[in-house]
C-alpha cells in the first residue's frame, strides 16, 4: 500500500527525474528507460532504502533520538538543492496523508518536512512491517513513479515498461536486503552512492518554464 | 508542527473553480477578487498542467497581492489533483491559511479538464463549473457530475453569444433542466450585472458557512459511461 502509486501522498506528479532526463535525449526508448531504472534502483534508491530500513528499526525500537540525527545524514546526501527540496516535499505529503490514513504516535519526533525515506521507514513500522519490508518499499516507489511517467514522456509500450519492471523485481529484493543489512551499521557508514546526472538534470528541470513533472 | 486535518469553522471557506480548459475559470476568480478583496481576506490556488501561466496571469492582474495567489504542479494529472490524491492542495491552502491568517475565502481553480472533472469533498466546501457559449449552446445539455450537480454552474462568455449563433436563454433553460432547478449564472465580464450576481452569490454562500447552514455536498464521480446496445451480462 505504501508504494502503491495509487497511494494519496502526491507522489503522481513526480517522475523521478524521467522528464529532464528523456528532455536531454538521454533516454528515448525501453531499453535506456529500463537502464535508467536499474540505475535509480542502485543509486538513489538504495541510499533511501538504507534510510527508510533505519528510520523503521529505530522507530521500532523506540530510539528518538537517534532517529533526528538520521535526518541530517540523509540531507547531506543530496548535493542537489532541489532533490533535497523534493525528498522533503514528498516526505512532507506522505506525512500529511498518514495522519488521517494510520496516525501514529512515532510521526511526533518528525520535523514538520521530513525527508522522503524517513516517513516511509516509520510508517512501515506504525504498520508493524520490519526494516527489509520498509526498504523494498521505498525502492519499488522509487523506480514504480518514473515507470508510469514514462508513458506520459516518451512513446513506450506500457506492457514494456512492466516488463522492465518484473525484470527489476529480482534486484529489488536483493538490494531491500542488503539496505537492511547496512542500516545495522552506525549511521555516518550508510552508503552515499551519487548519481550527478540526475542532480544536474534536476537543477535544470526546476528552471525550465513548462514541464509535465514537478520532478 | 504537522500538517493535521483542520476543523472547518476554524478556517477558510473553501470554493473550487472546475470546467474544461479556457471557458474563463481564471477570469471567475480574477473578477471575484476584484470584487470582494475588500469585504473578504482570499487567497489563491491554481493547479497547472504544464506552466504557472494560471498564477502569473492572476498575479498580472493585480487583483491580489502576489504572495496570496500559489501554483501547484499536477504531474499533467489535473483531474487526480482535486479529486482521488488531494494531498498537494491540501497542503497549499493549509499554508496560504497560516501564512494569511484570518483567511475567509480560498479559491481553488482546478487545471482545465474535461466535463468529468469535479473537486472532493476533501478539498472544497463548495464549487463552481464554468462553461462558456463558445462551446456551444448544447454543451449543458451534455449533463456530467459538474453541470449536474455543482453548487453554481456558470455560462461564461455570453456576450459573444450572438457570434457562435448561440440562444443564452436557451442554454440556461437547459442547464436549468440538467441541474433539477439548481442555480445557473450567466456571466460576461462585459456586463457589470452579472459579476455582480456571481459576487452576491458568494456573499450568500460564505454567509451560510459561517452561519453553519451551508452543507457540502459532491457531485459525485464521473458519471459511467453509457452503452448503446444491450448487455446480456451484469458487471
Ligand atoms: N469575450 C469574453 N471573453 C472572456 C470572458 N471571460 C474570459 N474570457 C477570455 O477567455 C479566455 C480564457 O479565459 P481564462 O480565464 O484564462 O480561462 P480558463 O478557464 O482559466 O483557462 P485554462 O486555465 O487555460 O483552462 C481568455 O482569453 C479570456 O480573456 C468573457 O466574459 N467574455
Ligand atoms: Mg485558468
Amino acid at each position: 500500500m505504501l508504494s502503491d502509486g495509487r497511494f494519496p501522498a502526491g507522489g503522481y506528479a513526480h517522475s523521478g527525474g524521467l522528464e529532464p532526463t528523456v528532455a536531454a535525449g538521454r533516454v528515448s526508448n525501453a531499453a535506456e528507460l529500463e537502464q535508467f531504472l536499474v540505475g535509480r534502483a542502485e543509486t538513489a534508491g538504495f541510499v533511501a532504502a538504507v534510510f527508510a530500513a533505519a528510520a523503521c528499526s529505530m522507530a521500532s525500537r523506540g530510539e528518538t533520538v537517534a532517529l533526528a540525527g538520521l535526518e541530517a545524514e540523509l540531507d547531506a546526501r543530496f548535493p542537489s538543492s532541489e532533490l533535497r527540496a523534493v525528498s522533503r516535499t514528498l516526505g512532507r505529503q506522505l506525512l500529511r496523508a498518514m495522519s488521517t490514513i494510520h496516525p501514529h504516535p512515532y510521526f511526533s519526533v518528525l520535523a514538520a518536512a521530513p525527508h522522503q525515506p524517513m516517513v516511509m521507514g516509520i510508517a512501515a513500522a506504525a504498520f508493524g512491517l520490519d526494516s527489509r519490508a520498509a526498504a523494498l518499499a521505498i525502492l519499488h516507489e522509487s523506480v514504480a513513479g518514473p515507470a508510469a511517467a514514462a508513458a506520459k514522456l516518451m512513446p513506450v509500450d506500457p506492457f514494456e515498461v512492466h516488463a522492465a519492471l518484473a525484470r527489476a523485481s529480482a534486484r529489488l529484493d536483493r538490494l531491500s536486503e542488503a539496505a537492511a543489512a547496512q542500516a545495522e551499521a552506525p549511521v555516518c557508514d550508510f552508503p552515499s552512492l551519487g548519481s550527478p546526472l540526475m542532480d544536474i538534470a534536476a537543477e535544470h528541470h526546476k528552471r525550465r518554464s513548462t514541464r509535465l513533472f514537478a520532478s | 508542527m504537522h500538517d493535521t486535518p483542520a476543523k472547518s469553522k476554524e478556517r477558510a471557506l473553501r470554493i473550487g473553480i472546475a470546467g474544461p480548459v479556457g471557458t474563463g475559470k481564471s477570469s471567475v476568480i480574477a473578477a471575484l477578487c476584484r470584487g470582494l478583496s475588500t469585504e473578504f481576506s482570499l487567497g489563491v490556488i491554481t493547479n497547472d498542467i504544464y506552466t504557472d501561466e494560471d498564477a502569473r496571469f492572476l498575479r498580472s492582474e493585480g487583483v491580489l497581492p502576489g504572495e496570496r495567489i500559489r501554483a501547484v504542479e499536477t504531474g499533467a494529472c489535473p483531474h487526480t489533483a482535486i479529486r482521488d490524491d488531494v494531498t498537494m492542495n491540501l497542503i497549499a491552502i493549509e499554508d496560504l491559511e497560516r501564512d494569511f491568517a484570518p483567511l475567509d475565502i480560498v479559491l481553488v481553480e482546478s487545471g482545465g479538464d474535461n466535463l468529468t472533472a469535479t473537486f472532493s469533498p476533501a478539498l472544497v466546501d463548495a464549487q463552481m463549473f464554468v462553461l462558456d457559449v463558445a462551446g456551444g449552446g448544447d454543451v449543458a445539455r451534455k449533463g456530467g457530475p459538474g453541470i449536474a450537480r455543482a453548487d453554481l454552474l456558470v455560462v461564461n462568455k455570453i456576450d459573444l453569444a450572438e457570434h457562435v449563433d448561440v440562444d443564452v436563454d436557451q442554454m440556461v433553460a437547459d442547464a436549468e433542466n440538467a441541474r433539477d432547478g439548481g442555480p445557473v449564472l450567466a456571466l460576461s465580464r462585459k456586463r457589470p450585472e452579472t459579476v455582480g450576481h456571481l459576487c452576491d452569490w458568494v456573499r450568500q454562500l460564505h454567509r451560510a458557512y459561517i452561519g453553519g447552514t451551508h452543507t457540502a455536498i459532491d457531485p459525485g464521480p464521473m458519471a459511467p459511461h453509457s452503452h448503446p446496445h444491450p448487455h446480456t451480462t451484469d458487471h
